[in-house]
């Protein structure tokens, strides 16, 4: 004991330089949850993600299959102008072309009209990046050191406005509708902005700052395939003109995939169309300047109502439910080896 | 090379660095210099390499910042990390680094710090003076070119090596003539033989051959040479093997598929999109795009191995290591030394140790003798005992015997049993006889600094340890002359005239001495004492003795059973006239020209017969504090221990008996002694055939013939029935390791359970240690404590030193370092086990999360005319490893416990996944991949699937490219978040933090990244403006996050679950089980053996030699005799020993007890 004793003081004056902390941190000792895999939460997990999976599956198949959606391949259809625009020669003759179709059933509520296509590679590395969002933000910048390249400048150096592959390659077919009522000819009132996102219009896309658009866009030039000038986009309306033309922000969001649709127009709830699109029989006047067959790419035009979940698109509802009763059947399998003694 | 060591070693390749002890860096050169290392590692030049691709226009898929923001905080944190090492090295080795060097620059000598010699320096060393790097040998003093080191600190052997310079260079004695010296050495790369050396001089047009002989290697010391040139070169260290690495093989791979897809793609498809996309200036064929399109791809696809991997890899072992250094468990208060990691690369390796090489001396035992037990007269005495009377358990020992009352007692000698002090004092005879004989008995020097303070010098330690007792009970060996030995017996002082001295030698294996007393009543005249290995004693003694003997040698037995190195005791009286004939005829045959030793050796044997047996004495040779406890432990974990001693064979088998690593259970103890490579081939195939017998015999499924015709001799002997232990003395190993008996020699040894390798050398410990690592494909550990360990210790795997004791070289050549041995089991199966699970754990999850991240990418190449367009946002590429998922991960290769740490000792079992390396081998490598790819595919065409034609519920657009990517990053933050959660098993709150805090982290960026603010600032590179807020509130979203978590983690839960319920790893029953305790009992070898009667080890064990008598009785070697030498040889002895005695009866104080008056007088 007597060693004990005086053996004490040394030691705790040497303490603080050699001794390690008695923490729970440096002892390893923290204080953990150590979760286990047991029966019970397994099956638990298993028969409640069914039993989400496979109600929120229904839900979603039930509501897409309430979507009213007409789709129509009118590249095919219209295909005299298809084969008159495989010539890039005749960019500037028009070419008309009207589709008929029939709507057997009401479509109430709002209704969409997208155009459609296929074969169209926005995803492309390089057709993404060629845009330069310093100068849709109505920046005056240098194009030629953005990724538009080569739809940067012409030969004589004046720059595109705007620049890049994806500003170039613009959807510019124009499509109305019209409603066959009782032989006489009503064109639907359709909505041409509020088609694209807030941000988009409001943050992502403004038009340089000038007294008028025109001299805004002064010193620039339209890309090459553009009929007209950025500026004349939307002669009619100030606030969808230029840069922030909604059928402008929309192209340049550019799709995941090569087949993609956009919202091109809305129809407008008036009059014969307040409860959305009647039965009934419908033309289609388009106005042909988008060439497609070039690449094998197909075009559409397509009506929709949407629902809570979006569009028509079953997957995701199936998907659900398929994953639902794959999870209770598991869960049920391993209940019953259980309960039989196959499993521990 | 086990796979983990092997995966990490070859994706991270990093060089060891060449100077072990200097620093590298001074401020001014750090940055350069450390830059420039860093991109000599593979890793980091890929890395740079893939920037390099990001900056032609071209190629890039990504912004050139996804690369360099990782790969400048790894540079940087490597750096901060190099420049604290380097911070210490200066400071630790600051008198290593401040050794001054000769350096020949431009023709004159000048001074330099060891740190700053250069490879191609040639410098001048003196006499005495540390080599300062690896060195070729130009010339020096002596004829010849030779010199002479000392490679002590090397391996540990002291005697002096000859280096030679080349005959060519030998000339260039002078500075002038060495600066126009412009040679150029070669030098291969080193194998595994640290002797081995091999590279040319190239010189003015010649070759010339280099061999170890020319070296003059880092470490060793220049002696009796009085200078020597010599030319620094560099000895690369071995380069680790550049197998193949599958990982670039498989990202080569997708690369040449989606680069082929791109060709087609681009010819089939892109040909006709050139109207709205042009190919690129310069790409004029399909071919040439799939080409860029390879090196685009190569760089998304990198982050399957992403620099954070590397980063991350160094954060854990950090952090391990210094687990180890905070552990309090493994710090010694006596010593006050904690346990350090010195390296931190080799952390989970400690978790895969399959062979432990260890020192004897100093690792295992402390060097102590102590007296533990006596057998006298048929009475034994020793044992703890309680209040009671009954036999104590070991921990609650009672206060030790008390013996104040002897003025000349040693303090430090502590005995329990107060039993053998009452006998002392109650003047029992056979007690005091038995005294009186360790007293005499022996060749132990004393001195005596001041009065009563006796130092003993005793030859070795167990001698010492008998005198020592002997000392305390009041039989006080005070002081020797050549013929006399004076003795305080109970306070009065004795001489006894010390007639012959018959000393021991290995064939006695006895000493005797013959003493005569004058005076009637305390001895009979002329006496022999003897004391000796109990299996000749006995056979010696005078046939009366036969009860006593039965009853002594089951104390003998009892003792050996405990581990204790008896002695057995026993005297002969004389008759004078016999004495005088045996006398005389010693005399002569001692003078005797020839068969001297012969003649004497028969003397002796002759006059000791018929002995009477006085008792026998049981020696502790103290073992370090829970050596035996853990060595049972680390053998039940399949650790098979090698004891590698430069001892004699004696002593290191007792102590493999003593620490349990041999045990009497075992069938046979195979001894291998033969002097010649035949005589040793012999015995090692008969005891392989012995064991091949035995198991034959037990018929285990193989017959005989089966087994001698496979010619796999590893698959026979595993299969050995019964344990087996080798023991093989240094002579016989060093045939054992020629080449062509080396694998019959492993095989051997590897199929017992233990073996010892006594009278080793330095360089046999290292060879021995070789041979495993070469043949064995095993993690190997060294443990040891000397100089002459540090070969053995740099040479194996894993390198643990015995620290707090003098020598500090082992630990300086070590990994590892703490200072008691049983520290060895937290180490390896506490700290090691947890290491390895958590770096196995950590890459398997790192593997996966990396793999699910970046094959989205590939199967987005089929959808986006495999044109290497990112799914993700770019800063989300850039963030993700480094972000998102590191942190978690993080905290799981350094908190997660599968097991509570005293679950890992007491299930020592649960330590052989890592031996096997089951947690993470190719098969698990490949499932995690899979596991991986499987979560990518379902990233991808759930999303894909639901976004085909996807709309908001307000009838805007959802597909596009930037909603896909917000959907697919989250879904996957989300999913591997979920996953570490699952692979979590131990949540403490920084589990938590990291793990929500990422999750939130994510978010945060997400719409930081997003804002308008940014935007504004920097529109062409935050694109992604107001994408967060759009996407997120779609419920469809949402829904398909939700959807993809579900798919990707039920299948990864079932088979958890499934695999937990019908094969359960033995972690996964510990952990479920509460019956730990009850079932540990029975997997506990019975640690102590009560009443077992084990093989009898006795006798002397440590360098007793021969001879020592010899000089007593000549008188060289005292120094006492220096007071009075002078007329030693002229006067008669009695009246210098009566000089001497007055001397010291009037310098001593009156404390001492009345000396002169109690004297006897002596016969001369």
């Amino acid at each position: 004991m007597k060693n004990k004793k005086s053996f004490a003081p040394q030691e705790a004056e040497a303490r603080p330089s050699r001794c390690p902390d008695n923490s729970a941190f440096k002892q390893q000792r923290l204080p953990a949850w150590k979760p286990q895999l047991t029966i019970a939460t397994v099956l638990s997990t298993f028969f409640l993600t069914g039993a989400f999976c496979l109600s929120v599956g229904i839900c979603l198949i039930l509501s897409a299959n309430s979507v009213r959606e007409i789709q129509i391949n009118y590249s095919d259809k219209c295909s005299d102008c298809s084969k008159l625009r495989e010539n890039s020669y005749n960019w500037n003759i028009e070419c008309l072309c009207s589709v008929d179709f029939k709507l057997k059933e009401d479509m109430l509520g709002d209704v969409f009209m997208y155009y459609g296509l296929q074969n169209f590679y926005q995803n492309h590395r390089r057709y993404v990046i060629s845009r330069s969002d310093a100068q849709l933000l109505g920046r005056d910048v240098n194009v030629q050191r953005s990724y538009c390249a080569p739809f940067t400048t012409y030969n004589n150096g004046t720059p595109m406005a705007p620049c890049g592959a994806i500003a170039n390659s613009m959807f510019n077919d124009t499509i109305d509708l019209f409603y066959n009522f009782n032989s006489s000819v009503i064109q639907v009132p359709l909505l041409k902005t509020g088609n694209s996102w807030w941000t988009d219009k409001n943050v992502k896309f403004r038009n340089p700052q000038s007294h008028n658009l025109s001299s805004a866009f002064a010193g620039t030039a339209r890309p090459p395939y553009w009929q007209k000038p950025v500026y004349l986009l939307d002669e009619e309306d100030e606030r969808n003109n230029g840069y922030i033309n909604d059928d402008f922000i929309i192209w340049m969001r550019v799709s995941a995939f090569a087949t993609f649709r956009n919202l091109y127009r809305r129809i407008s709830r008036k009059r014969h169309f307040a409860d959305g699109l009647p039965a009934g029989n419908y033309t289609f006047h388009i106005s042909y300047n988008f060439p497609v067959t070039k690449f094998k790419g197909k075009k559409y035009v397509i009506l929709s109502t949407m629902v809570w979940s979006g569009g028509s698109n079953p997957f995701l509802g199936i998907a659900y439910v398929v994953c639902g009763a794959a999870a209770t059947l598991t869960g049920a399998e391993t209940e019953v080896r259980v309960l039989t003694g196959v499993l521990p | 090379v086990p796979w983990l060591s092997w995966c990490l070693a070859s994706w991270l390749l990093r060089p060891q660095s060449n100077c072990i002890k200097t620093s590298k860096y001074n401020i001014v050169t750090f940055l350069p210099v450390n830059l420039f290392e860093q991109f000599q590692e593979v890793a980091n030049t890929y890395f740079l390499f893939l920037l390099i691709l990001q900056l032609i226009p071209q190629i890039s898929s990504l912004s050139w910042f996804t690369t360099i923001v990782p790969l400048v905080l790894v540079l940087t944190i490597t750096a901060v990390k190099d420049a604290t090492d380097d911070y210490f090295r200066h400071k630790s080795d600051n008198q290593v680094n401040n050794r001054q060097s000769q350096v020949l620059i431009s023709g004159a000598l000048r001074q330099e710090q060891w740190m700053n010699v250069r490879v191609g320096d040639i410098i001048k060393l003196e006499n005495n003076q540390f080599v300062a790097a690896d060195l070729l040998l130009l010339s020096s003093s002596e004829p010849h070119g030779l010199c002479y080191i000392e490679t002590a600190e090397l391996d540990g052997e002291t005697n002096m090596k000859v280096r030679q310079a080349i005959p060519v260079t030998s000339e260039l004695g002078d500075t002038s003539k060495l600066a126009l010296f412009d040679g150029e050495v070669i030098c291969e790369p080193p194998n595994n033989k640290l002797d081995k050396f091999g590279g040319t001089l190239y010189w003015k047009e010649n070759k010339y051959p280099l061999s170890n002989q020319n070296m003059l290697l880092r470490g060793c010391v220049l002696r009796n040479t009085e200078w020597c040139f010599g030319l620094v070169i560099f000895r690369p260290d071995q380069i680790q093997a550049d197998e193949h690495r599958p990982i670039f093989g498989f990202l080569v791979c997708m690369g040449v598929i989606l680069a082929i897809g791109n060709a087609i793609w681009e010819h089939e498809v892109g040909v006709c999109f050139q109207i709205y996309l042009p190919w690129d200036e310069g790409v004029h064929s399909a071919f040439f795009s799939g080409f860029l399109s390879f090196w685009s791809y190569i760089i998304i696809l990198n982050t399957v191995v992403p620099i954070s991997l590397y980063v991350s890899v160094e954060v854990i072992r950090l952090g391990h290591s210094y687990f180890i250094n905070w552990d309090k468990k493994m710090y010694c208060a006596k010593r006050r030394t904690p346990a350090e990691a010195r390296t931190t690369t080799l952390n989970e390796e400690l978790g895969q140790v399959e062979y432990i090489f260890s020192d004897k001396t100093g690792t295992l035992t402390q060097n102590i003798m102590v007296f533990s037990k006596c057998s006298v007269n048929g009475h034994s005495y020793g044992d703890v005992q309680d209040v009671l009377g009954h036999k104590a358990e070991l921990g609650e020992r009672p206060e030790p015997v008390d013996f104040s009352f002897n003025p000349l007692a040693d303090p430090r000698f502590q005995f329990w049993d107060p039993s053998l002090l009452e006998a002392v004092k109650l003047g029992d005879p056979h007690v005091h006889e038995f005294f009186r004989l360790l007293s005499l008995c022996h060749t132990v020097m004393s001195e005596e600094k001041s009065e009563g303070e006796l130092f003993y010098k005793a030859q070795s330690p167990d001698e010492g340890a008998l005198v020592t007792a002997a000392r305390n009970f009041g039989f006080v060996f005070r002081s020797r002359t050549p013929k006399t030995i004076t003795v305080h017996e109970l306070g009065r002082a004795i001489t006894y005239q010390l007639l012959a001295i018959l000393d021991f030698n290995n064939i006695r294996k006895r000493m005797s001495v013959i003493g005569e007393v004058l005076g009637a009543r305390l001895g009979p005249g002329i006496r022999l004492y003897c004391k000796g290995a109990d299996t000749i004693l006995l056979e010696r003694l005078h046939p009366t003795n036969q009860d006593l003997t039965n009853v002594t040698t089951d104390h003998l037995n009892e003792y050996a059973g405990e581990g204790l190195r008896t002695l057995v005791l026993a005297y002969k009286d004389l008759e004078e006239s016999y004495y005088e004939d045996w006398s005389e005829r010693l005399h002569r045959a001692s003078g005797a020209p020839e068969a001297r030793e012969d003649r004497l050796a028969r003397l002796y044997d002759e006059v000791e017969h018929d002995m009477m047996l006085l008792g026998a004495t049981a020696i502790e040779d103290k073992l370090q504090q829970g050596v035996p406890e853990t060595i049972a432990i680390l053998t039940l974990a399949n650790i098979k221990i090698w004891v590698l001693t430069g001892d004699k064979q004696e002593t290191a088998v007792n102590i493999g008996y003593s620490c349990k690593m041999l045990t009497d259970d075992m069938t046979e103890v195979f001894v291998i002694t033969g002097h010649t490579v035949l005589e040793v081939r012999e015995e090692l195939r008969k005891a392989r055939e012995k064991m091949m017998d035995a198991s034959r015999s037990m018929g285990n499924g193989f017959s005989y013939q089966e087994k001698l015709s496979s010619t796999k001799l590893t698959s026979v002997l595993e299969a050995i029935a019964g344990e087996y232990a080798l023991v093989i003395n240094g002579h016989s190993l060093a045939h054992a390791l020629e080449a062509d008996m080396e694998v019959e020699f492993l095989e051997t040894a590897c199929a017992c359970k233990a073996v010892i390798c006594c009278r080793v050398t330095p360089l046999q410990k290292a060879q021995v240690v070789e041979l495993v690592k070469k043949y064995k494909k095993a993690v190997t550990l060294a443990i040891g404590d000397g100089a002459n360990d540090v070969s053995m210790i740099k040479t194996a795997h894993i390198g643990v030193g015995i620290s707090g004791q003098e020598g500090i070289q082992a630990v300086l050549a070590s990994d590892y370092s703490f200072s008691q041995f049983k520290f060895l089991q937290r180490l390896l199966l506490v700290h090691g086990r947890w290491s390895y699970l958590r770096m196995c754990k950590f890459l398997c999850y790192f593997f996966y999360k990396n793999f699910a991240f970046t094959m989205v990418h590939f199967w987005f190449g089929f959808f986006c005319g495999f044109s290497a367009q990112t799914v993700y946002d770019q800063y989300f590429i850039t963030l993700y490893n480094i972000v998102y998922t590191s942190l978690p991960v993080l905290a799981m290769g350094v908190f997660d416990q599968d097991v509570p740490e005293q679950r890992s000792m007491e299930y020592p079992k649960l330590y052989e996944p890592g031996q096997l390396n089951l947690l993470f081998n190719k098969r698990e490598f490949f499932i995690c991949i899979a596991q991986g790819i499987y979560t990518s595919v379902l990233m991808f065409f759930i999303p894909y699937g639901v976004f085909a034609d996807a709309t908001r519920d307000d009838g805007a657009q959802l597909a596009d490219y930037q909603s896909f990517a917000v959907t697919v990053a989250t879904s996957l933050v989300i999913v591997v978040s979920v996953q570490i959660g699952l692979d979590t098993g131990f949540w403490t709150a920084i589990n938590h933090f990291f793990i929500w805090g990422s999750l939130a982290a994510y978010f945060a960026i997400l719409f930081a990244m997003h804002s308008d603010g940014l935007f504004q600032m920097f529109p062409n590179q935050f694109r992604f403006v107001g994408n967060a807020q759009n996407t997120l509130a779609q419920p469809t979203v949402w829904l398909t996050i939700a959807l993809t978590t579900v798919v990707c983690v039920m299948p990864v839960v079932a088979f958890r679950f499934l695999k937990l319920d019908l094969k359960p790893e033995l972690s996964d029953t510990v952990r479920y089980t509460q019956l730990v305790r009850k079932k540990q009992k029975t997997q506990h070898r019975c640690m102590r053996r009560v009443g077992r009667v084990g093989s009898r080890r006795s006798g002397y064990a440590f360098s007793h030699q021969e001879g020592f008598g010899e000089l007593i009785m000549s008188g060289k070697n005292m120094r006492l005799s220096s007071l009075a030498l002078s007329g030693f040889a002229a006067r008669p002895s009695a009246s210098w020993i009566e000089t001497l005695r007055k001397k010291k009866g009037g310098e001593g104080s009156t404390a001492c007890s009345p000396s002169g008056a109690a004297d006897k007088t002596l016969k001369v």
